[in-house]
């Protein structure tokens, strides 16, 4: 593929997909569709030209070729309907039309929506996280199984059938394309905002494996959740997603030595940090908050915001993360946000204060949780029980999968007296 | 319209006991929730079944059919009970299946009938 069609291809494979979904009533007929529409743009585009509205382009080409296709192979009488019932809602499928001369327009006006649809689908609470993930990667971002695969360190043929199991099921199950109704939108945004956030954190902080950073996925969820944005700018919790993931993002440059060892943030060369980054990720937390209806995506994002505002890791605003912790926990009372305040508290009225919040947490749930671990090693550390400390950074260690992070920890247990 | 059967679970034996305060509470948020069904137009059946260990299960091999006795799964998970409804879609049913689970108190399996296609 040429470079330009690649940057089509990226730009608007998602879009199309996610309309070709509803007018075929078929996610594979419509990648399918989608896929055979590139392969002709990548013979006629080099001679013709990239077109002035190339996703209209590819769309319409799509369509059109879908529809071909189910006039032959109408054996099904589903399918045969389909086609007939296309056939019988406008003219523009006869086979002399050619895309460069229809009205795009009509398309194009109607994919939004058609994209927030597919959001819905794949995000759908019926399907597991990592499938939820694996299918907005693969229709919305328009990455193939090798890619996701290779994103996520699963083997191709994992992916492969969790992508094919999870269409059928939305298939078996007659999933509705549709955005939810009001009632049910705030639960079932989560859920895609949940996928989204997954999805970058994947790329943040990669689960398992030699590198710390996989900055394809990161990309990938910033770019997913600017699509939310537009698409529903009303929606402060979508953009308190965006404003964290670009809060975070913009640590990347500094959360690695040149040798591709982990910096902890207190130790990061702030100078490294991405000031554009920082300032878009505050302007929307200024947005959220003149809005005030807060949520958990946006308290984080406020977090996040509150670090990048500090100069350094002493100039801190510790009082202000707890305070911002405390409303979090409200939100969302679980184990691994009273674990993150009990970090917070750490640092603004010294290691025993925070042990002793640690240590009010049932650990039951965070038994197998290495941060719980880490954190809970580096406040032994500095409150001098050495011991503690070693048994403690011991089963963090057991735990990490990625091995950036082990040889942090490694070198930080290295570091006891 | 598609079809979706909506079984119970639980775990081990039951007696089937309509006097305890318990079962009493549950029998009247079932009944209620049947209620509902039926007025949506989405019922159409549903009924509690006699514990797993009235079971028998008969296979046919080569012309013959044998009879065992006792429910086909040896797990502890057992069907006590199903509807079947009628949704235009997974969410619809979903949100029945929600219903369904409040009203029996027990874990409730929603899963699409055959289509024709």
């Amino acid at each position: 593929m040429s470079d330009d069609l690649e940057a089509v291809f990226r730009r608007e494979a998602g879009r199309c997909t996610a309309t070709l979904i509803r007018i075929l009533g078929d996610i594979d007929l419509a990648e399918d569709a989608v896929a055979e529409a590139f392969t002709i743009a990548a013979e006629r585009w080099p001679i013709t030209g990239v077109p002035p509205n190339p996703g209209g382009w590819i769309t319409t080409t799509a369509r059109n070729r879908a529809i071909d296709r189910l006039r032959r192979e109408s054996t099904r009488r589903d399918r045969y309907l389909a086609a007939h019932r296309l056939v019988d809602g406008d003219d523009m499928t006869s086979d002399d039309h050619h895309p460069e001369f229809a009205d795009l327009d009509a398309f194009v006006d109607v994919v939004a929506d058609d994209q927030l649809r597919l959001m819905f689908l794949c995000c759908h609470p019926a399907l597991a996280p990592d499938a939820q993930t694996a299918l907005v990667l693969r229709l919305l971002g328009g990455l193939d199984t090798p890619e996701i695969a290779r994103a996520f360190l699963v083997p191709e043929a994992t992916i492969a059938q969790r992508i094919v199991r999870a269409k059928r099921k939305l298939h078996d199950n007659h999933a509705a394309y549709r955005i939810p109704p009001s009632a049910e939108l705030p639960d079932r945004l989560h859920v895609v905002l949940a996928a989204i956030s997954l999805i970058f954190t994947e790329g943040h902080t990669a689960t398992s494996g030699d590198g710390l950073i996989r900055v394809d996925l990161s990309a990938e969820g910033i770019r997913l959740g600017r699509v939310l944005v537009e698409l529903m700018p009303d929606e402060p919790e979508a953009v308190g997603l965006l404003a964290l993931m670009l809060l975070t993002d913009a640590r990347r440059a500094a959360r690695l030595e040149a040798d591709g060892s982990m910096v902890r943030l207190a130790d990061q060369d702030r100078s490294r940090w991405d000031a554009a980054l920082i300032a878009e990720g505050h302007e929307l937390v200024r947005a959220c908050l003149r809005r005030d209806q807060p949520g958990p995506f946006q308290f984080q994002a406020a977090i996040a915001a509150v670090h990048a505002d500090a100069p350094s890791a002493e100039a801190t605003d510790w009082s202000q993360i707890v305070a911002l912790y405390d409303q979090l926990y409200s939100h969302r009372p679980n184990a691994v946000v009273a674990m993150n305040r009990a970090i917070a508290i750490g640092e603004l009225d010294g290691p025993h204060a925070g042990l002793a919040a640690i240590a009010a947490i049932d650990d039951e749930l965070l038994v197998d949780y290495q941060p719980y671990h880490a954190a809970r090693a580096d406040l032994l550390a500095r409150a001098g029980h050495r011991d503690d400390a070693r048994a403690a950074y011991d089963r963090a260690i057991e735990l990490t999968t990625n091995t950036t992070e082990a040889d942090f920890l490694e070198s930080q247990r290295a570091a006891l007296p | 319209m598609a079809q979706y059967l909506m079984s119970v679970w639980h775990d081990g034996e039951y007696e089937v006991d309509f006097s305890s305060d318990d079962n009493q509470r549950r029998f009247a948020q079932v009944g209620k929730f049947n209620e509902k069904l039926q007025a949506a137009g989405a019922w159409v059946f549903a009924n509690g079944l006699m514990p797993a260990s009235s079971a028998t299960v008969l296979r046919a091999k080569d012309g013959q059919v044998s009879v065992t006795d006792g429910p086909y799964a040896e797990s502890k998970e057992q069907m006590g009970g199903f509807w079947v409804i009628e949704a235009p879609d997974l969410d619809a049913a979903l949100e029945w299946a929600k219903g369904a689970t409040v009203a029996c108190e027990d874990a409730v399996e929603i899963r699409p009938f055959q289509t024709g296609e």
